[in-house]
């Protein structure tokens, strides 16, 4: 009965998609159209250099992602993205007991307070000092960006549940453990992987700085190193990157989110 | 299947800081549940019906008096006890048959009975075929079933109701007092749990109750202990029926002018 309620209302076809995308973008066609107009019969062959047209930028992408070296320095923000996140966990349990304990939370609040105001990117002089270029310090600020969004999201997420969830876990027998992790851990996930896709949106820009000053290899190295070659396109077409893979990641995190706790709303388009 | 007894209760509530004055919400009340007895404590708004029951729960001392179950004093909230909350309070991660096993879980019921528990609470309720739904797609009537179904579930000796009906539209709340005044008639007399509901309908309270507590103003004291003695189920446009519910109208009058 359910399923052919489903199979009956058929989701439109990739064309009639395509088509509706396409009229959106019409705006968009014209800017390009016009920024190709401006540098090709606008500009001097000076100034073109400062702002190639679009053609110069697909052309730019294209050499990019032939010989690999866009894939390669992806991979490397990307990779280190990961494992910062992977570092950056540790704020779930955190946040979670700080938010169920008052105790813990006295004593870690007023540190939390102290570090968070700091951005991360105030950090990068000392973490070059402390881990010299490369990775380690890379991650270092990355792992700074994602953590107080993760913690502070737990945090409330566990203090925002509604007592009479645990009020009504309590007098169904449940134990303070099972309490802790069939009730408020679940009741403040949706809320946790909100705190996972701003975290890992801030670590994303915090790695492109981090990569600016302190890396030999990464989109942020990329641009940078375009700069001193005087590559406008190059730059670009790195800017664009790290623009479709912040908002990629994003868009996995909605899925997974939507995927995983198909009752909460949180994820909701 | 266990007797309740309040006993001289009074709540107070300390203020929140120094010039907010205590608030007495809860006056020496005192009333007695039988064995199987659905007891209605009606009242107005805010005079004490919910810190009453949040009491007979263990969730709130009492500032004064006892409460006691089978003449022992209550002690920590259990499951011997369990509630059935005015906003439901489903667990919204866990589907229909996973709300109602959880209480089960917690007691470490077999995984084969508890299908069958489950399976039975299910039935009463009038929820076949939504096991696998999951609270948000359900509407608020059958999110009371549940919520009945997993109070009952884990066997409780006495059951607490919150104005369980009181946050459905009125179409859904004739439906549910319908559905319960059901459950209560069909069930044997011996194997029914002792049932407390807090409620300001006085048409609900007749409907259900073999007692009615007639709570005052705040603060809450008894104004009356009302037995009722109608056959079930009951028929809402009888003589008997029509003259109850105008006798505690009477009876309370003043308490309640404002309400029409
Ligand atoms: N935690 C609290 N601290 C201070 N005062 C409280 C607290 N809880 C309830 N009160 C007060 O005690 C009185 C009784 O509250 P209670 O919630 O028991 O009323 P109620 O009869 O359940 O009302 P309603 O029908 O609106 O649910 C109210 O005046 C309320 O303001
Ligand atoms: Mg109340």
């Amino acid at each position: 009965m359910i399923k052919g309620a489903t199979s009956s209302k058929r989701p439109p076809g990739l064309l009639a998609i395509l088509g509706s995308k396409i009229k959106n973008l019409t705006l968009i066609a014209v800017l390009l159209c016009l920024w190709q107009y401006v540098s090709v019969a606008v500009l001097d062959s000076t100034s073109r250099v400062l702002l190639p047209p679009p053609t110069a930028i697909f052309s730019a992408a294209w050499e990019l992602l032939s010989s690999g070296e866009l894939l390669r320095h992806t991979r490397d923000s990307l990779k280190r993205e990961v494992v910062a996140f992977l570092w950056a966990t540790i704020s779930i349990p955190i946040g979670i007991a700080m938010g169920w304990w008052r105790t813990v939370d006295q004593q870690l609040d007023p540190l939390m307070e102290m570090l968070r105001p700091i951005p991360p990117l105030a950090w990068i002089p000392l973490s070059i000092l402390w881990f010299g270029i490369g990775d380690a310090q890379n991650q270092f600020i990355i792992f700074l960006g994602i953590f107080f969004p993760i913690l502070l999201n737990t945090i409330n997420g566990v203090k925002g549940i509604e007592l009479n969830l645990i009020r009504a876990a309590r007098c169904l027998g449940a134990s303070e453990g099972n309490i802790l992790w069939r009730i408020v851990v679940k009741a403040a996930m949706p809320q946790i992987v909100t705190g996972i896709r701003v975290g890992l949106g801030v670590g994303w820009m915090a790695l492109v700085a981090a990569e600016l000053v302190g890396a030999n290899s990464g989109l942020g190295f990329l641009i940078n190193d375009a700069r001193t070659v005087l590559r406008t396109d190059y730059i670009i077409v790195g800017m664009a990157t790290i623009g479709m893979v912040g908002l990629l990641i994003d868009q996995a995190i909605r899925e997974l989110g939507r995927r995983l706790l198909p009752w909460s709303r949180v994820m909701g388009r | 299947m266990s007797n309740l007894t309040v006993k001289n209760v009074s709540k107070i509530y300390p203020g929140h800081s120094a010039n907010d004055e205590p608030v007495l919400a809860l006056d020496r009340v005192s009333f007695h549940v039988e064995d199987h007895e659905f007891c209605s404590v009606l009242g107005h708004s805010g005079c004490g019906k919910t810190t009453l029951l949040m009491m007979m729960a263990g969730f709130e001392d009492a500032s004064e008096g006892q409460i006691m179950v089978d003449g022992k004093p209550i002690g920590k909230p259990t499951w011997q006890r369990s509630i059935v909350f005015q906003d439901y309070a489903l667990f919204p991660w866990m589907t229909v048959q996973e709300n109602i096993s959880f209480g089960l879980e917690m007691k470490k019921i077999p995984l084969a009975d508890r299908k069958e528990v489950i399976q039975k609470n299910i039935q009463l309720v009038g929820l076949s075929g939504f096991e696998n739904r999951y609270p948000h797609q359900l509407s608020g009537g059958m999110k009371q079933r549940v919520s009945i179904a997993r109070a009952l579930a884990v066997d409780p000796k006495v059951l607490l109701m919150d104005e369980p009906f009181a946050a459905l539209d009125a179409q859904n709340r004739a439906l549910m007092q319908e559905e319960m005044g059901r459950i209560l008639a069909s069930s044997d007399i011996t194997q029914r749990k002792t049932m407390i509901m807090v409620t300001h309908s006085i048409d609900e309270a007749v409907i259900l109750s073999d007692r009615i507590v007639v709570l005052t103003r705040r603060p809450g004291r008894v104004k009356a202990n009302v037995i009722v003695n109608l056959p079930r189920p009951r028929v809402e446009e009888s003589p008997e029926f029509i003259a109850l519910k105008r006798q505690i109208r009477d009876l309370i009058h003043d308490e309640f002018e404002i309400e029409a």
